[in-house]
């Protein structure tokens, strides 16, 4: 799994090479915070990037390092980890565990071969419908400027947008 | 094998505007396990429950997907839909097409495609899904009331009404709070002691609600159904059994020249005190900081005089720990210090005073019973000065709010003054008045138009005393547009309403959340107004934000409500969403017990059947638990499971992604 | 305090102000600091230019800024507080907005990066305090009861003053340190009448009358300020407000800088307390050596 700016192969990159790329980000967010600042972006009808698939876990420190490393395999292009602000964890401190859990874990991925800046971090409350949305057109944005992460992964059906 | 029905709804226009239902439901009957799929306008409507209700009977369904709104809207709706038709609940997962999809795209196709993935996330994780049953929690039938003011006791009776026991802690020596304080109430004018005292001698007597006076709350541990509190009290050295309340200790106490809290400075009491005659429990304290014998090591005349011995030197604070299934925070208020205003003389003129002063000078029980005097030379104040919006609406150098009550005290002042000082003079000075409340434009409307008193829309730019000891008082009027300028006896300002110091950290102890004044946040701004974002823990009163005594009376009886109604079973139902342990695999590392924020897990010895230990191994408290999941997440050995988020169900639904 | 520190004295203190520019020179002499006055500087516009032309207003004090730059300037003293709240106004105003600091530099057709820091004399003299000049105050004034008056410009500006501009303290410091007592009275912020002085002659007596009479009621044996426009208002039309039937008042007004040179034991006429308009010489009879 390394990065490759190379035409994907045809044979296994199946429906994917047909259509043009758009960047998969595959999003693990707090149910408390985020979850509910997703929701209010959407009662407040603000619009954003299609390219995001939410998976919805009760705290930031629930997350296994290997969901990312899944994600990956899955065909992202970007992950984004996103909970409570410090301090205002529902479960009193599980977002700083997942924090420091970040700090050890980029190191992993820059091992593995995957480049770190492909995994984004932030805080969003439950409060911040606008900045979820401004955080989802952001993320999609750099990823759009990085490229894929691996075209020829045969998980990639077909384009997020 | 797996029976899933998909259930996708149009919520009117809102979902299917823009995202293609019958597509979607189309595309998702393809999905494997998939058995049924079907769109409808309204899934929450009763015939649109009842479609899911008979697709669990007639298909025999072993999961289903719902994909509407946000969980957070009517998950419970779908999941009493599954259950009613005899489905665990938990076997029933939403898809949010309508807030993460449908609401925050416009094109249609791209839109319908990402609703597809949404559906098919779900649908995989509900094949992993395994039946849960909520936890059962035994709930302790006993209701702490933080804070003996009016609202405190409000709540304290209502839930004692309803035949619970409750336990209402006051930091005073006794009940009463601000409004013990109080000489009249707007807009009645009734006096607000005759109102309050009744009440707080029916809260003393009340066999089921245990008083204690002169106590702080210190640690707060525990959950909903069952908090175990710590209560400092505070040594009294007065024993409460053999007080008779005579009161000749405090009328020969030779430390005379103390401020009066309650008097709010105005006026003095000694070392051994009742706050205030009418104080309910009606025995005194000793202040220690201020008892020549506590502090000397002489004089003990209070021990002398006292005819029963209840006068006790070597008493010491004392901690107790209750057990309480409900918490009540009623911590009310204080008011701001205007010593930040320097042109209104940085606290320094003693003539400037704040409404607590004006309602004790107004006070028949007060240090100039009820006269109007100005505290410099207890002179009657001839005109006297009332400026609204003291360090309320100045971002800068106060509170960005609007304090609430000010407008209406202020007119009750007037009034009071008025009715005092026939002759005299009241002038008020405001930026707006707010005065939304029954009868309450009305009063303001009286205090100008009946009652006299000259309202002047616009700040005060300066006070200062003048050689012959009035106070000068300029500003503009912003109507006529003009500098005024008006000679006072005493200026009295409407201070902002703050929370009280030290709400911060209750808050902390109590794990609710607060905003940036300290004023403790409601779990929701308009539907959930008194319950806090901790279960358990409700809150009545001016701690929440400023509030007139009405309002923090009927927040206290809803809050009394709220605790009756959790009271109402044995037993409290909970979300199973807790981990587990595999005992099997757990090679007792202690990793999870040292990441668990709530001490869930602890050790579990596992012996043979002759008691010898064979190993010891984690293991989760259901009851203490509260499901973050991050002990599952530093596990070495993979031996600890999230229900409802297990590894296999996560890892599902990243591996529908397409 | 070796680096020096560029001097702006300002037409005030070439004239009218001329006791307060013998006693900051005489004080900085004391304390050892080399006081450098900007070569060719121009008036601050003071108040009448930003009432007539903004553009003016931000380009006098713009030259100044420039040229103390130029000649390695990177404090500027300016004594005067109508001088200092100009230039450090329009410093301010520069560093805010790169637009009018570009016009500006068109306009005088010179460049300025900005480096410059504007001291106004209370915090040039609480840097002296720092730097040594406390323990060289041999001379302390014996509990003089002093009413710090800070005017409309030693105390205003957030941005251009650090200190709260209805309750300023400023002052306090150094007048403790030079055996004051300081005593709290009302009309420390209140207007003066400033630049009215001439064209509203009425106005000035009026509000002058008034802090004098606080003052006085304060029991203050003088008025100190920071501003040559308020001393002037005070002192000067003092005689003027008698003889318009108020007062009669008898108080004296001194700079700072003359309370601080007193209590470090210079001649008071070497401050020009000779020069006022109501006696202050009486002030420095209170100068008291300290047994060292």
């Amino acid at each position: 799994m390394t990065q490759t700016s190379t035409k994907p192969d045809a044979a296994t990159g199946a429906d994917a090479a047909a259509q043009p790329w758009s960047p998969r980000i595959v999003a693990f967010v707090c149910n408390w915070c985020t979850y509910a600042g997703a929701d209010l972006a959407g009662t407040s009808r603000l619009q954003y990037a299609p390219n995001v698939r939410i998976i919805k876990l009760p705290c930031t420190g629930r997350i296994d390092p290997l969901f990312i490393l899944k994600a990956f395999e899955q065909g992202a292009d970007a992950v984004l980890v996103s909970g409570c602000h410090p301090g205002d964890c529902h479960y009193t401190a599980g977002n700083y565990h997942a924090r420091r859990r970040w700090g050890l874990f980029r190191r992993l991925m820059e091992f593995t071969g995957i480049d770190a800046k492909r995994l984004f971090f932030s805080w969003v409350s439950a409060a911040e419908g606008q900045k979820f949305a401004d955080l989802i057109n952001a993320v999609t944005d750099e990823v759009r400027q990085a490229g894929p992460f691996d075209p020829t992964n045969p998980a990639r059906k077909r384009p997020w947008t | 094998m797996a029976r899933v029905g998909v259930f996708i709804c149009h919520c009117g226009e809102n979902i299917g505007r823009t995202v293609d239902c019958a597509a979607v439901a189309k595309a998702a009957e393809a999905f494997p396990g998939v058995v049924k799929s079907v769109d409808y306008k309204y899934m929450c409507s009763d015939p649109g429950q009842q479609m899911i209700k008979d697709a669990i009977r007639d298909e025999r369904l072993t999961g289903v997907v719902v994909g509407a709104c946000s969980p957070r809207m009517h998950e419970p709706t779908f999941r009493r839909a599954a259950f009613e038709a005899g489905l665990n609940p938990y076997l029933l997962e939403m898809a949010n097409l309508r807030e993460h999809c449908s609401w925050v795209h416009e094109d249609r196709p791209v839109a319908t495609e990402k609703a597809i993935d949404l559906m098919r996330v779900m649908v995989e994780k509900v094949k992993k899904n395994a039946e849960l049953r909520p936890i059962r929690v035994p709930v302790e039938p006993t209701a702490l009331v933080i804070g003996g003011g009016i609202a405190g006791i409000q709540a304290a009776l209502d839930i004692a009404g309803g035949g619970k026991k409750v336990i209402l802690v006051e930091r005073s020596p006794s009940l009463g709070g601000h409004m013990a304080r109080l000489s009249e109430t707007f807009p009645t004018l009734d006096c607000s002691q005759c109102i309050l005292t009744p009440r707080m001698v029916e809260a003393a007597n009340h066999p089921n609600i245990t008083l204690m006076t002169y106590s702080e709350v210190t640690k707060v541990d525990g959950f909903i159904g069952n908090f175990e509190v710590t209560v400092r009290q505070k040594a009294r050295y007065v024993d409460p059994e053999k007080c008779t309340g005579c009161g000749a200790c405090f009328e020969k106490c030779p430390a005379k020249k103390i401020p009066s809290e309650f008097d709010a400075a105005l006026g003095n009491r000694t070392a051994i005190y009742r706050p205030f005659p009418q104080a309910v429990p009606n025995k005194p304290v000793i202040d220690a900081e201020h008892c020549i014998m506590l502090t000397k090591g002489k004089c003990g005349i209070c021990a002398k005089v006292c005819p029963t011995g209840a006068i006790k030197y070597d008493d010491k604070d004392r901690e107790v720990i209750v057990k309480v299934g409900a918490i009540v925070v009623a911590t009310g208020f204080e008011l701001w210090d205007h010593s930040a205003y320097g042109e209104y003389g940085a606290g320094r003129l003693e003539d400037v005073i704040n409404g607590f002063q004006f309602e004790r000078l107004a006070s028949a029980s007060g240090p100039t019973t009820g006269e109007i005097r100005r505290p410099s030379d207890g002179r009657i104040a001839e005109s006297v000065v009332f400026i609204q919006c003291c360090g309320s609406r100045d971002p800068k150098r106060g509170v960005p709010y609007c304090s609430k009550i000010c407008c209406m005290y202020t007119a009750k002042h007037a009034i009071l003054y008025r009715h005092k000082v026939h002759h005299g003079r009241a002038v008020v000075f405001y930026m707006d008045v707010r005065a939304g409340g029954k009868g309450y434009d009305e009063f303001v409307r009286r205090a100008i138009e009946t009652e006299g008193a000259e309202y002047i829309r616009g700040r005060v730019s300066r006070i200062y005393r003048r050689k012959d000891g009035r106070l000068v008082v300029k500003g503009a009027d912003t109507l006529a547009g003009r500098p005024v300028e008006i000679v006072a006896d005493m200026v009295v300002l409407a201070d902002a309403i703050v929370p009280q110091p030290g709400a911060s950290r209750l808050a902390q102890m109590l794990g609710v959340s607060y905003d940036e004044y300290g004023f403790y946040s409601e779990a929701h701004p308009k539907l959930r107004p008194v319950e806090t974002a901790k279960a358990g823990v409700f809150l009545a009163g001016a701690c929440q934000a400023p509030k007139d005594i009405p309002e923090s009376v009927a927040q206290a009886s809803a809050a009394a409500a709220k605790v009756l109604g959790l009271f109402s079973q044995p037993e409290l139902e909970r979300e199973p969403i807790v981990a587990k342990v595999n005992e099997v695999t757990c090679v007792h590392c202690r990793a999870c017990i040292q990441a668990c924020p709530y001490g869930a897990i602890e050790d579990k010895e596992i012996k043979d059947s002759k008691g010898n230990l064979i190993r010891t191994v984690a293991c989760v408290n259901e009851g203490e638990c509260q499901g973050c999941g991050t002990c599952v997440a530093v596990c070495r050995s993979g031996s600890i499971d999230l229900d409802g988020f297990t590894d296999e169900e996560v890892l599902a639904e990243i591996a529908a992604l397409e | 305090m070796t680096t020096p520190i560029g001097y702006y004295p300002g037409c005030s203190l070439h004239g009218t102000g001329r006791e307060l520019d013998q006693s900051i020179r005489a004080l900085a002499e004391v304390a050892g600091v080399d006081l450098r006055e900007i070569k060719d500087w121009n008036c601050c516009g003071a108040t009448a230019a930003h009432s007539l032309n903004h553009d003016l207003a931000v380009a006098l004090p713009y030259r100044t800024l420039a040229l103390a730059e130029d000649q390695g300037l990177a404090e500027v003293l300016a004594p005067c507080a109508a001088c200092f709240s100009r230039l450090k106004g329009t410093a301010v105003r520069l560093a805010r907005d790169p637009k009018l600091a570009q016009k500006m530099t068109e306009i005088t057709e010179r460049p300025y990066r900005g480096t410059v820091r504007i001291l106004s004399i209370i915090e040039f003299i609480n840097r002296l305090l720092d730097a040594g000049l406390e323990a060289k105050l041999t001379h302390p004034l014996g509990g003089l009861k002093v009413a710090p008056y800070y005017g409309c410009l030693l105390a205003r500006g957030e941005d251009i003053v650090d200190d709260d501009p209805e309750q300023p303290s400023g002052m306090e410091r150094a007048l403790v340190a030079a055996g004051c007592e300081v005593v709290p009275w009302n009309f420390a912020v209140e207007c003066c009448g400033g630049g009215l002085s001439m064209s509203k002659t009425e106005a000035v007596l009026d509000l002058s009358d008034a802090i004098l009479s606080d003052a006085e009621d304060a029991q203050a044996d003088a008025i100190v300020t920071g501003c040559p426009m308020c001393h002037s208002n005070l002192d000067m039309r003092q005689r003027t407000i008698n003889a318009a039937g108020r007062g009669p008042h008898d108080l004296p007004v001194v700079y700072l800088s003359e309370i601080l040179g007193l209590a470090a034991g210079i001649e008071p006429e070497r401050l020009g307390l000779d020069r006022h308009f109501v006696d202050a010489m009486r002030v420095a009879e209170r100068m008291t050596e300290r047994s060292a």
